[in-house]
Order: structure tokens, then C-alpha cells, then sequence
């Protein structure tokens, strides 16, 4: 019997004009991996509701077809009784734990269902193992980060066994190395407890390689719904905003399969003999400050010291080749909270004018702190921060900056026009898609009457689909073409390989590695673009473009010395 | 741990001691024998008594200086309140110490000692009372608190747990909007008309908060059937049995002394303040009662 069956389903929410979902019919066998995919607004977090019960019976409007979870008619059943076959974890870490304590809160499902005190109490230690949580158990959930609170959900969703799990965008909020880690669980869970998963995720390379199956929404209704390669194929023809890194790499340079992850990639540059021998790992990356003047090869203290040095002697700030002041210049910012850690420790760091940089790290690194700082929002406990001009900051919702009805009152109309939303001006801005809002918000920052040095942005890509991203960069890029510095911080490799000129790695508040996007993102395992990874970085190859020419050019060596060859061996 | 997270309100943090070793119902009742027994003496002594077993107990479990700091910023204002407000305006002392002549509405104002002790022993009582509660919310764990009053009221229980999950989702979500007004190059929400949308943006932000929340709880099985729940038997523990003891001890000894007048006090129209060796015994006795279980300090750990 299919763990889950949608079977003619359409919907639309309570005064909604159009459907949400139509006509939508497929079964999930136990077991199986299911990555649901599509744009954004096309329906996908809307039929994961559906499957939890949480439409209608949470939502309302307008319901017909039967979705059938775990044997339950969700018509019949409600989402509490339904979540005793699958087990949903949402996008947001903060609004999924309701106890103090991450014991209490795995234990709440289970007690919530009359579990005997044994049962629960072993239930709560055997999944907190599996999910490698167990040194959390007796931690408060507001001390938890958000890669923690996410796998504490996780693990809440996981607590009564469930033969289904429904994620919706779980990676969303986390690190490259959070992200990966519960990709990884996922799969892990799915290929020794059988357990089925149906996954929404945008950033579809991190997971079609664990992936069994794939089914694309648009508009509400299923588009597409093969295997991952099958689906890369379908992508290229009909959707090409959803494929891969890899897959478009395969397209540019003409080889085919299209592959489901890096190891099959590899595995097929491997047998075209167009794999190159693997490097040293972070050979390419070097630790020096990007326009650190003199002392390449000195320590980071003494490499800073001299670079003061020879700024001094030749009259000009450090960092600074062509004596224009920088446009944001931090020397040894610390932030220290009282009665507890330092946030940022001796941060150093200059933005030119025109200079696109991209700020990384795990959760908890320092990147938003660093924000606030370029953008007043805070004081340095200790060290100076210097701005050119006025600094536009976008923290990371939106929706936090809107205050009217309609959108030609929040922003000045050249700005809005820069934002590409002079059409929308009658429009709430709440009625607006994710990256319609992101642009609103960026209009209202940099719509002042000082017009600004610095454009910092914090995590701007959350919940956006590739084509918003994409459209998102290549508007950022244009702004760092008419002279503004561009400061984001992004958890997205694919995403800062796009528009991104150099890249700062923060770890535990101190800058870790600082040079061209080239060098920074092509040398290690997590902060990495799928098209480094699969090429080992060679020839600082971050994005599909750039490699395949990399690949053409191995390709007419190859088959130029086999030519040689075969005409020796004549 | 980023910045925003950084402030956190006065709440229970799980520490080395004995009360936080008792389960959270036990450490409640704890909690309560000692507000109850100051809401059912007035003897200045023996509230005297109290407030030191209050602040001995929190020292013992560690949160003697947030209690403390409670006490000096939130209640010391309210008792101080309370005494200037009592002696202004009762009338039924007889010593009087001050006259104040003619005041408008009040007419004329005689400050008498009467009206001052009592305003000093009522605002006693009532730092004694918040600082029990505050103790309790300290020191009693939250989720078996919740988890014990679900038996009896599932609804009440819902509404709770969505009204303490929201306190510091509704708090982080007000420090981003502020952080957001700020980064806008008008400063945001300073005039009437923008104030009053910033107002309605921080509403709607909190209904769909509460709505996120509720549909979390919803599949965590909170709306599901009260029946079949099964009460949790876990054995009590050494801290669990001596916090009980000292709870029904002290309340025992509070209604015998209210029963059989021992500390009787009364204010007016003359101050009546027996002191004598059997309030000097009952307040002995409750600060051995409410110190006694932290003698015991095996297997406290968190």
C-alpha cells in the first residue's frame, strides 16, 4: 500500500481567485526518496499541506480529490491524528519547538499520543542518537542555533516512527555544512529505516543524488515526474531554471547522462577521460589579504603591520591601490556581549567602491553581526568601523521594512524603477512574489536622498528559486558595475559564484580566508560550488560556464594527441 | 550565538541544585507553600522569616542574585508604592507623627505610624509573594509544570504553551522590525501615521507567528483526543520527597499559626506586635522547614 496518494486533488485557499493545486494525482511507495521541485508560488509547500492534513482542515477553502497519508483520508482524519503516520518539519527552526527543553520537546508528540513514560523516555534517547542530537537533550531550545533547532525538529517529526517524513525546505536557514549534514540524515533514515521522504528544496543539487524520484509543480499541477536523470532531461527542455549546476555543465559541454550529483559527473568526465588528476586540496587557497601589498608569504599580523607601513610610506590607505578611499574600511572590530562570548574578534576589512563581496560561514560565524556593524546598526566594542557614505543594509526579511498599502509609497519612483517595479506601484507589498519583495526592500534602502556607498545584504536568498536568484544577481552585478560596493552575506556557493568578485570566510567571528571568489570557493568540501567540486576547482572553475570551456579545451587536447597517437602508430 | 538572541529574559535555566533536581511540579508546590504562608500571616517577623527563607532558597539554588535583582528593580517599586500610598491615605491610626495640612482631594493628610506599619507589612508580604513566584519560575522546570496542568485542562494548557512560545518569537520579531525601520533612510516609523503602520505590520507579523505555531502544535499531536493519555509514574526522587515534605510543612505550619492566632498582628487603630518566644518559634521552624531540603546536595547535577 502507497504511504501517501493524492488522487484528483484541486485546491484554493480561502478567498484565493485562482487554484493552488489541480488536478493532482500520484502515489509515494514506502520507502521511496521523492524530491518535489518547482518555482516558486507553484505549489509545492501547498501539496505538502495537503499531505499533513493542514489543508483544508487548518487553512480552509475549497478542497476536492482525497489525499490519502498513511491510510488515513486526511478528509476525515485531522493533522493531529495524521501525524502519527508522517511526520512534517517546516521551513522556519523558530516556530517549530513549543517546550524549554529539547528532552520535553521530543517527548511532546509522543506524550501527546498516551505513550507509556518508558516508551517515550526510550523513544526520546534512540532518536536523539540517530540524529546525533543526544548531547542537546538537557539544553534550553532558545540556546540552539539554527542547524540545532532544525534537527530537533527533525527529530520531533521522527519521534513515533513514521513510514512518511515532509520536509519543506528544512535547508533553507542552515550553513552549506547544516545543510548537508540533514541531507545526509535524510538519506540515511530513508536507506536503513525505509522511511519515505518527500522533500521540497530549491537548491536541488544537494539533493538529487539521494533522491529516488522527482516531481515538479507549476501552476499547481504536476509538470513532471520521473527519476533524477529523467527529470535533468526535462529540465533542460522545459524548465531550465530548475537544473543543476552539474546538468547544465553536461549540456554546454554536449555529454550526456545528465548527472544526479558529483559523483556520477565525475564518474562521466572520468570515463570521457576529461577528469583531470585531482590537486592537493586547498593548494589554491591562500590565506593573504586580497590587496595586501607587500609580505605575501608573512604571518597575518605582520602581513597587516606591513601593509600599514607601506600604505604610509607611499601616502595612501592599505588596501587601497588607486588612493581612493574605501567605501567601507572595519580595522579590529571586536563585538563582545557582556557575561558572554565575543561575536567578532579583530576583524579587518575594506570594501573598494565597485567591489562585490561575498560574506560566508557557518551558522553562528558572525556574518549578520559584521552586517550590523558596516551598517550602524551597532557599536564595535573594540576597533573602528569608516564608511565612504551612507550604508543601505537589508536585513534578511523583507517584509520586516514595509510599512504602507501600496508600493509607490514605500519607495521614491526612480527607485522603484531602478528595483524593476515601476509597474507595480497599486500593488501591497505583501501581495508581492519573494523576489518582487526582496527588490521592494532593496528599493526602500537605497532610495534615501544620500545616495549610498555600500549595499549590504544579509542572507537575500532565502526561499528564492533559481530564476529569482539568478535575476537577483544579475541586478546586484549591475551595481557593483555603477560604482557601489556590494557587501552579502550568503549561504548559497551557487548563488555568490554569480555575481561575487571575492569572498570573505568567517569562522567563530574571525576572518578565515579572504581573496577572489576563484581561490576561496574552489578549494574545500562544504563552501564550494558544485561545478568546483565535480572539476576539483581546476582552473578556478566555479560556475557551468566557465568549466565547460575548461572541458571543450581538455576535449580537443584529448582527441589531438589521440590523433598524434594514432598517427605514430600508422 | 548571534546578537539578537543574545538578551534573554530572567527564565528557568536548569543548575546544580537540589530545588532544580526536584521535577517541576514539586519545585511549584514548593514555591507556593512559601507565598502562601506570607498570604496567611502578617506578623512583620514572621514575614521577615519568610523573606529570608525566600532569598536562602534562591541562594541555595543558585538564583539568589537574579531574584535579587527582581526584587530591587520590580517589586521594591511596587512596595515603595504601596506604603507611601497606604499612609496618604488610611485614616484609622491613632498615633499620629506628621500633619500635613489641607491636600485637595485627599483633604486633610496626618501621617500616622499605624498606617505606615501596615503599608510596610503589606508591601512585605507582597515582595515575599513575588519573590516565591519568581523562584518558581527559576527554579520549577516549565515543561513538567505544563506538562502536570495538561492532565487537567488540555485547552488551558494549548493557550499557555502558544502564549510562553510566542513571548520570545513576538520579542525577536519586535527587535527586527526595529533593526529594519532603522536601515531605512527616513529612520522609519517616526511620525503618527508611520507609528501606526509600524503598529500594524507588528500585529499582522504576530498573527501569522501565532498561526505558524499552532499548526507546529497541531502536528505534534496537541489536538488530538485527550483519552488514552497515560500519567507518568516516574519515581520520585530523594529532592522531590524533601521539597514535598517542606511544602506540606509549611503550609501546615502557616494555617496552625493562623488557626490558633500565634502571630496574630493587627495594625489599627493601635499597633498590637506581640513578640514572644512562640513567634520567635514558628519563625525558626519555617526557615529550618524551607532550608532544610538543600541540606541534601547528592545527585543535583544537571
Amino acid at each position: 500500500m502507497s504511504v501517501l496518494r493524492f488522487d484528483a486533488v484541486s485546491y484554493s485557499y480561502p478567498g484565493a481567485s485562482r487554484a493552488a493545486l489541480r488536478e493532482v494525482s500520484f502515489e509515494l511507495e514506502p520507502g521511496e526518496f521523492c524530491v518535489l521541485a518547482g518555482l516558486s508560488g507553484s505549489g509545492k509547500s501547498t501539496l505538502l499541506r495537503a499531505a499533513a492534513g493542514l489543508v483544508p482542515h487548518f487553512h480552509g477553502g475549497d478542497f476536492a480529490g482525497t489525499v490519502s497519508t498513511g491510510g488515513m483520508d486526511t478528509r476525515e482524519h485531522q493533522p493531529a491524528a495524521i501525524a502519527t503516520r508522517a511526520g512534517t518539519l517546516l521551513q522556519d527552526p523558530e516556530t517549530q519547538v513549543v517546550m524549554t527543553s529539547v528532552r520535553a520537546e521530543l517527548a511532546l508528540a509522543l506524550e501527546n499520543r498516551g505513550q507509556r513514560a518508558g516508551t517515550v523516555a526510550r523513544a526520546v534517547e534512540e532518536t536523539a542518537l540517530a540524529l546525533g542530537i543526544a548531547h542537546l537533550l538537557e539544553r534550553h531550545t532558545a540556546e540552539l542555533s539554527g542547524g540545532e533547532l532544525q534537527r530537533v525538529a527533525l527529530g520531533c517529526a521522527l519521534i513515533a516512527r513514521p513510514a512518511l517524513i515532509l520536509l519543506d525546505e528544512p535547508t533553507s536557514q542552515l550553513d552549506p555544512v547544516a545543510g548537508d549534514e540533514l541531507i545526509w540524515q535524510l538519506h540515511r533514515l530513508n536507506e536503513e529505516s525505509d522511511t519515505a521522504v518527500l522533500l521540497i528544496e530549491h537548491r536541488l543539487e544537494r539533493c538529487l543524488a539521494a533522491a529516488d524520484r522527482v516531481i515538479v509543480m507549476a501552476d499547481g499541477a504536476i509538470a513532471c515526474d520521473r527519476d533524477p536523470r529523467g527529470f535533468l532531461e526535462w529540465a533542460a527542455r522545459s524548465e531550465p531554471a530548475l537544473q543543476t549546476p552539474g546538468a547544465r555543465l553536461f549540456e554546454e559541454v554536449g555529454l550526456r547522462p545528465p548527472p544526479a550529483g558529483v559523483k556520477q559527473a565525475r564518474a562521466t568526465l572520468r570515463a570521457s577521460g576529461l577528469l583531470g588528476a585531482r590537486e592537493e586540496p586547498f593548494a589554491r587557497q591562500q590565506p593573504a589579504a586580497p590587496n595586501a601589498a607587500p609580505g605575501g608569504a608573512l604571518p597575518a599580523r605582520s602581513r597587516a603591520r606591513a601593509a600599514r607601513l607601506y600604505a604610509r610610506l607611499h601616502g595612501r590607505r592599505a588596501g587601497d591601490p588607486d588612493g581612493a578611499p574605501p567605501a567601507l574600511s572595519m580595522r579590529g572590530v571586536w563585538h563582545e556581549l557582556r557575561n558572554g562570548p565575543a561575536i567578532l574578534r579583530g576583524i579587518d576589512l575594506q570594501l573598494r567602491p565597485g567591489e562585490a563581496v561575498v560574506l560566508m560561514g557557518r551558522n553562528g560565524a558572525g556574518k549578520s553581526t559584521l552586517l550590523r556593524h558596516a551598517g550602524d546598526l551597532l557599536e564595535p566594542t573594540r576597533g573602528s568601523v569608516q564608511r565612504a557614505g551612507r550604508v543601505a543594509l537589508l536585513l534578511q526579511n523583507p517584509g520586516d521594512y514595509f510599512l504602507h498599502e501600496r508600493v509607490r509609497d514605500e519607495a521614491p519612483p526612480e527607485a522603484l524603477q531602478m528595483a524593476g517595479l515601476a509597474g507595480l506601484g497599486e500593488r501591497h507589498p505583501r501581495d508581492l512574489s519573494g523576489g518582487q519583495r526582496q527588490r521592494l526592500a532593496l528599493a526602500i534602502v537605497l532610495g534615501g536622498e544620500e545616495p549610498a556607498a555600500v549595499l549590504a545584504l544579509d542572507e537575500p536568498t532565502r526561499g528564492m528559486d533559481r530564476a529569482a536568484k539568478a535575476l537577483l544577481a544579475r541586478w546586484l552585478a549591475q551595481r557593483a558595475a555603477a560604482g557601489l560596493a556590494v557587501l552579502v552575506a550568503t549561504h548559497d556557493c551557487e548563488f555568490a559564484a554569480e555575481f561575487g568578485s571575492r569572498a570573505v570566510l568567517l569562522a567563530r567571528g574571525r576572518v578565515i580566508a579572504d581573496g577572489p571568489l576563484e581561490e576561496v570557493l574552489t578549494g574545500g568540501w562544504y563552501f564550494a560550488t558544485e561545478t568546483a567540486r565535480i572539476l576539483d576547482g581546476a582552473a578556478g572553475s566555479l560556475a557551468p560556464e566557465g568549466a565547460a570551456e575548461l572541458l571543450r579545451a581538455r576535449r580537443t587536447a584529448r582527441s589531438a594527441s589521440m590523433q598524434v597517437a594514432e598517427a605514430v602508430r600508422r | 550565538m548571534s546578537v539578537l538572541g543574545a538578551a534573554r529574559p530572567l527564565a528557568y535555566r536548569r543548575l546544580a541544585s537540589p530545588l532544580h533536581a526536584a521535577r517541576g511540579p514539586v519545585a511549584g508546590a514548593y514555591g507556593g507553600s512559601l507565598a502562601l504562608s506570607a498570604l496567611l500571616s502578617e506578623h512583620p517577623l514572621v514575614l521577615g522569616a519568610l523573606l529570608l527563607a525566600v532569598l536562602g532558597a534562591g541562594a541555595c539554588a543558585g538564583v539568589g542574585r537574579q531574584l535579587t535583582r527582581f526584587g530591587a528593580l520590580t517589586a521594591l517599586p511596587i512596595v515603595t508604592l504601596s506604603v507611601l500610598v497606604n499612609a496618604l491615605v488610611s485614616r484609622q491610626g491613632l498615633t499620629v507623627f506628621a500633619r500635613l495640612g489641607d491636600w485637595l482631594v485627599l483633604g486633610q493628610v496626618n501621617l500616622t505610624v499605624e498606617a505606615l506599619v501596615y503599608g510596610l507589612v503589606f508591601g512585605l508580604r507582597l515582595l515575599v509573594v513575588a519573590l516565591a513566584c519568581m523562584l518558581v519560575v527559576c527554579a520549577a522546570d516549565p515543561d513538567e509544570l505544563l506538562l502536570a496542568f495538561r492532565r487537567f485542562s488540555p485547552s488551558s494548557a494549548l493557550t499557555v504553551s502558544l502564549a510562553t512560545r510566542l513571548i520570545p518569537v513576538l520579542g525577536q520579531d519586535a527587535r527586527r522590525l526595529a533593526e529594519a525601520q532603522r536601515c531605512r533612510p527616513d529612520g522609519g516609523a517616526r511620525s503618527l501615521r508611520g507609528r501606526a503602520a509600524l503598529v500594524r505590520a507588528s500585529v499582522a507579523g504576530a498573527l501569522d507567528r501565532a498561526l505558524d505555531v499552532a499548526a507546529v502544535l497541531e502536528m505534534r499531536g496537541y489536538g488530538a483526543p485527550a483519552g488514552g493519555r497515560e500519567r507518568h509514574r516516574a519515581r520520585r526522587s530523594r529532592h522531590d520527597l524533601a521539597f514535598a515534605a517542606s511544602a506540606c510543612g509549611l503550609t501546615a505550619m502557616s494555617l496552625l499559626a493562623a488557626a490558633s492566632a500565634t502571630d496574630s498582628f493587627r495594625a489599627y487603630p493601635l499597633l498590637h506586635v506581640p513578640v514572644n518566644a512562640a513567634v520567635f518559634g514558628l519563625c525558626a521552624t519555617l526557615l529550618l522547614l524551607a532550608l532544610a531540603p538543600f541540606a541534601d546536595r547528592r545527585g543535583i547535577d544537571p
